[in-house]
C-alpha cells in the first residue's frame, strides 16, 4: 500500500507541472493586452509602461512563467492587478462559500435523484415512473439561467420569501445563509439530480432482475428489504462514482449560477478575471481547482484500492 | 384604567426611543464590481459611486457641471494662468482622526503625481508642483496654463486621502481607504459586498442622515431590478433602458435620468495601418455620405424607446460647449448616393466593422447596417470581445469601431486625448495641425465663452467639413431607480450617488 502511495504521489509531480505550463501558455494565448484592459479609460503610455514593468508583462514569457511558477512553489499565487489583494486571499475568501454551494447542491441533487431513480425503476410503467422521467427530462433540458431568474421571480419578487441575491457566510448567520444559497444550490443540484436518476434508474433495473435478488425474494424477504438492503447497495456503485464526479465540476464553480444569484464564489471570480485579463488571479484559480481535482482523482483511486485489495498489485 | 394609560404611555416612549436608535441602512446595487479603492490607482466608473460616499474631493460638480468648492473653501488663478491657489476648508479630519490641512493636501497631490502606477498622473500632468503656503492654503504651479485643472480636481485627483494611513498601507491602502467624506469604510469583500458606515467627525456631518451604506454588486441587470423589487435593494445604477417602461410601471420606485456627458460613436480609421486605405478613410465626401445615410432619431426610438438623446458632438447638446453651428444633420440619402459618386465610388463599399459585444451595441451597429446599406455601403459587423476589442483598435486592425467614452466634465475630457495628433485614446490616427493648436489653446484660455468659439471651429472642421474621425451618434441617460422612501436624491449628469442629504424614510 505505501509503495503504490509512493508511486501515485510521484506521478503527482509531473502532472501538476504539466498542468501549470498549460494554464499559463493557455492564458497567453488570450487576445488583448491586460495592461490596456487595466488602464481601461486613463491609457497614457506612461502609466501603461509601469504597468508592465510592475507586472512583468514587458518580459518574454518564459521569464515570466519562471518568476510565477517560482512563487506558486514558495506558497504565493501572485497578486490580482486589478484589486491589488493577493490571489491566495481571494482563493481563501472564495473556497468556503464555492464549498458550501457545492456541498448543498450535491445533497440536493443525491436526495432527489436516487430517491426518483429508486422509485421510478421500482415502480416501473406506472405513473409514477412516468412523472420521474419527465422530471429528469425538464431537469436536463432547463437551462440554469432561466430557472434561476424563474425562481427570483416566484420566490423573492412575488412571495417575498427569499432574498433574490447575495451570500451570507454560514459564520454570521446560518439560517440567512441557508436562505441566500437553497435557490442557487437548487438550481445546480436539480440538473444533477436529473442525471443521476436516469442512472439510478437503469442501474436498479439491471440489478432488479439479476439472480440473487430473485433469491432474495425467493427466501421471502420484505420487498423493502431487498430493494434497499440488497438491489440499492450495488446500484449504487456507479452512482457514487458519477456524483463525485459532478461534485469535482462544483468545485470549479458555476459561473452562470453564481452570476445571477450574485454568489462570490470560484465561477464568478474566474469570470471577471478573465474579462479583465487578470492573469494571475485566472492562473492562480484554475491551479488551485486543478489541484483540487487531481488530489480528489487521487483520493478515490485510494479509495477503490482499500476497497478492493486486487487493485494493490 | 390609570395603570393601563401609564403602561401604554412607556410603551409608546419606549417605542419611540427604539425608533430614534433604529439603524438606517441604505443597500445600493451596482451594476459591476469595483476595482482597488484608491483614488490614486482607481480606474472603474462603478468605483467613483463608492468613492462619493468615502472620499471627499477638493472641488465638486453642480447640476451644470461647474466646479463647487467641497474641501476646498474657494480658488484662485493667477493673471498669467500659472499658478492656482485654493483655500482649504479648516476643522476637517480624516476617518482616523488626522488632522486634513494644506500639509495632507499637498501629500495627497503628491501621491497622485508621484506613485508608480497611478492613473492621476496624466489628469494632473500640467502640474509643476504643490506648496503649502500656509496652515490652510496650498498653491499649485503649473508648466503652462491648463483651464481644464479644476474640472480634474473634481474627480479622483481630487480626492484627499489620510497621510498617516497611505504611508502605512503604500499600495495596499486601497483595501482599507482612510479619506476625509461622509461614510468611513467598514469592509469590502470583492464580488460581493463594501460596507461603508456614517462618519460623525464629518465636516458636514449635520446633512448626513443614513447609517450605513452597502454596496453590492449585481452584474445582472434583470437581477438587480428583482433585488429592486423585493425590496432587498433600495437603490440600483444604470437599469437597461429597454426596462424604463416596466420601472415606471413598478409602484412606490422612482425612476431618475440625467443626460450622460459622455457619447457612443463611430470611429472610423484614419490613418493607422493598411486597414485604412479606404475610400471612407481617405475622402470627407464619403464620410459624409456615410452620416447622411444614418438617421439618428431612429437609432434612439428603436433600441432605446426615445430615452436617450441624439447628439453629433463631443458634448451633449445641453452643454454650454454645444456648437448650434453645427447642428445634426437630417437624413438623406439621395445626397448621400450622390457625394458617393462624386467622390468616385461605385458598387457596395465593403467596412470592417468592430463593435464590442453586448446586446445594446449589438443592437445599435444592426441599425446603422441597415441604413448605410440603403447608400451604398456594405458594413461587415464583426463582435469582438470588449478586452480584445481594445487591442484591436490599437494596433489599427478597424475600419470602424462603435465605440462609447464615459465622458469628462471638462469638454477638454471628451476630444483633446481622441483628437490631438498621437494622443492615447487616438486609435483612428486622426492628425491636423490646426485642430491641434485649437485644442491645445482651449486648454489654456481660462475665459468659457472664448474657449467655446475656439472648440465652435475644431467641430467645424472635424464634423462640420467631416474632416474628423468620429461620428457621434448619441448621448445616453444615466439612469438609477431607487425605492420612494429614499428621499433626497438628485441626479447629477455624472451618474455617481451623492450620499449627502439623503434620508430613508
Amino acid at each position: 500500500m505505501l509503495s503504490f502511495l509512493g508511486h501515485r504521489l510521484l506521478q503527482l509531480i509531473p502532472t501538476l507541472f504539466f498542468v501549470s505550463v498549460i494554464i499559463f501558455g493557455l492564458q497567453q494565448l488570450l487576445p488583448g493586452d491586460p495592461a490596456l484592459i487595466m488602464a481601461g479609460e486613463e491609457r497614457d503610455p506612461e502609466v501603461l509602461a509601469q504597468i508592465r514593468k510592475q507586472y512583468r508583462l514587458d518580459q518574454p514569457i518564459p521569464i515570466q512563467y519562471f518568476y510565477w511558477i517560482k512563487g506558486v512553489m514558495a506558497g504565493d499565487l501572485g497578486e490580482s492587478m486589478r484589486i491589488k489583494k493577493p490571489v491566495s486571499e481571494l482563493v481563501l475568501e472564495k473556497l468556503p462559500v464555492t464549498l458550501q454551494l457545492a456541498s448543498m447542491a450535491i445533497i440536493i441533487a443525491l436526495t432527489i435523484g436516487v430517491g426518483a431513480g429508486v422509485i421510478s425503476a421500482v415502480k416501473k410503467d406506472t405513473w409514477l415512473d412516468y412523472a420521474a422521467n419527465i422530471f429528469a427530462l425538464w431537469g436536463i433540458s432547463t437551462p440554469n439561467f432561466w430557472l434561476g431568474i424563474l425562481l427570483i421571480f416566484l420566490f423573492s419578487v412575488q412571495l417575498g420569501w427569499l432574498p433574490a441575491s447575495g451570500y451570507v457566510s454560514l459564520g454570521e448567520d446560518w439560517r440567512q445563509s441557508l436562505a441566500t444559497t437553497i435557490m442557487p444550490a437548487f438550481v445546480l443540484g436539480n440538473a444533477i439530480a436529473a442525471v443521476l436518476m436516469r442512472h439510478t434508474r437503469g442501474a436498479m433495473l439491471q440489478v432488479l432482475t439479476s439472480d440473487y435478488v430473485r433469491t432474495a425474494r425467493a427466501k421471502g424477504l420484505v420487498e423493502r428489504v431487498v430493494v434497499i438492503k440488497h438491489a440499492m447497495r450495488n446500484a449504487l456503485t456507479p452512482i457514487i462514482t458519477l456524483g463525485a464526479l459532478e461534485l469535482g465540476t462544483l468545485l470549479s464553480g458555476a459561473v452562470l449560477t453564481e452570476q445571477i444569484f450574485t454568489i462570490p464564489g470560484f465561477g464568478k471570480l474566474i469570470v471577471d478575471a478573465v474579462f479583465n485579463r487578470d492573469y494571475a488571479v485566472v492562473q492562480g484559480v484554475v491551479l488551485v481547482t486543478a489541484t483540487t481535482y487531481i488530489t480528489l482523482n487521487l483520493l478515490a483511486d485510494i479509495a477503490y484500492v482499500l476497497a478492493n485489495p486486487r487493485l494493490r498489485g | 384604567m390609570r395603570l393601563h394609560k401609564t403602561i401604554a404611555m412607556a410603551a409608546l416612549a419606549l417605542g419611540i426611543a427604539g425608533a430614534a436608535q433604529a439603524q438606517t441602512t441604505l443597500r445600493i446595487g451596482l451594476a459591476e464590481d469595483p476595482d482597488v479603492l484608491d483614488p490614486t490607482l482607481a480606474r472603474t466608473y462603478v468605483g467613483r459611486i463608492v468613492f462619493s460616499s468615502i472620499c471627499d474631493k477638493l472641488f465638486d460638480i453642480d447640476a451644470n457641471l461647474k466646479p463647487v468648492p467641497q474641501l476646498a473653501l474657494s480658488h484662485e488663478t493667477s493673471a498669467d494662468g500659472k499658478t492656482v491657489t485654493i483655500k482649504l476648508r479648516p476643522n476637517v479630519v480624516f476617518h482616523d482622526g488626522e488632522k486634513f490641512d494644506a500639509e495632507a493636501a499637498k501629500f495627497s497631490l503628491d501621491r497622485h503625481l508621484t506613485m508608480t502606477g497611478s492613473f492621476r498622473k496624466p489628469e494632473l500632468g500640467s502640474v509643476a508642483s504643490v506648496e503649502v503656503v500656509d496652515p490652510l492654503t496650498i498653491k499649485l504651479s503649473l508648466k503652462a496654463p491648463f483651464s481644464p485643472l479644476l474640472a480634474q480636481l473634481t474627480d479622483r485627483a481630487g480626492m484627499m486621502v489620510s497621510p498617516k494611513a497611505a504611508k502605512a498601507a503604500g499600495d495596499k491602502f486601497g483595501n482599507h481607504p482612510v479619506c476625509a467624506g461622509p461614510y468611513k469604510f467598514v469592509e469590502g469583500v470583492q464580488q460581493d459586498r463594501i460596507v461603508v458606515e456614517k462618519f460623525d467627525k464629518y465636516w458636514n456631518k449635520d446633512n448626513v442622515h443614513i447609517d450605513k451604506i452597502v454596496y453590492l454588486p449585481i452584474t445582472d441587470s434583470t437581477v438587480r431590478l428583482a433585488n429592486l423589487r423585493s425590496g432587498a435593494l433600495d437603490l440600483i445604477e444604470r437599469p437597461l433602458a429597454t426596462d424604463i417602461k416596466t420601472i415606471r410601471s413598478i409602484p412606490k420606485v422612482k425612476l431618475t435620468t440625467a443626460v450622460t456627458i459622455g457619447y457612443l460613436g463611430i470611429s472610423i480609421n484614419l490613418a493607422n495601418g493598411p486597414a485604412a486605405s479606404t475610400p471612407l478613410a481617405k475622402d470627407p465626401r464619403v464620410r459624409k455620405a456615410f452620416e447622411l445615410a444614418l438617421d439618428r432619431d431612429a437609432i434612439n426610438q428603436v433600441a432605446f424607446n426615445g430615452e436617450f438623446v441624439p447628439g453629433n458632438q463631443w458634448v451633449n447638446p445641453q452643454n454650454f460647449y454645444y456648437q448650434q453651428s453645427v447642428p445634426i444633420p437630417k437624413r438623406d440619402v439621395a445626397k448621400a448616393k450622390a457625394l458617393l459618386k462624386e467622390a468616385g465610388v461605385s458598387g457596395p463599399m465593403t467596412i470592417d466593422f468592430m463593435v464590442p459585444n453586448n446586446p445594446e451595441l449589438r443592437q445599435v451597429a444592426e441599425l446603422i447596417q441597415s441604413m448605410v446599406a440603403e447608400a451604398g455601403f456594405d458594413m461587415k459587423i464583426r463582435l469582438t470581445e470588449f478586452a480584445t476589442s481594445l487591442k484591436e483598435a490599437e494596433d489599427g486592425k478597424f475600419q470602424a469601431f462603435l465605440i462609447g467614452w464615459s465622458g469628462r466634465t471638462d469638454p477638454d475630457g471628451n476630444i483633446y486625448s481622441f483628437a490631438a495628433c498621437k494622443q492615447p485614446q487616438n486609435n483612428s490616427a486622426y492628425c491636423d495641425a490646426k485642430t491641434d493648436a485649437d485644442l491645445n489653446r482651449a486648454r489654456e484660455v481660462t475665459d468659457p465663452a472664448e474657449r467655446k468659439k475656439i472648440y465652435e471651429a475644431v467641430a467645424q472642421r472635424m464634423i462640420g467639413n467631416n474632416e474628423g474621425h468620429v461620428i457621434y451618434l448619441y448621448h445616453a441617460r444615466v439612469l438609477i431607480a431607487h425605492v420612494e422612501r429614499l428621499e433626497g436624491f438628485t441626479q447629477m449628469p455624472d451618474g455617481l450617488v451623492r450620499v449627502v442629504g439623503l434620508k430613508l424614510k
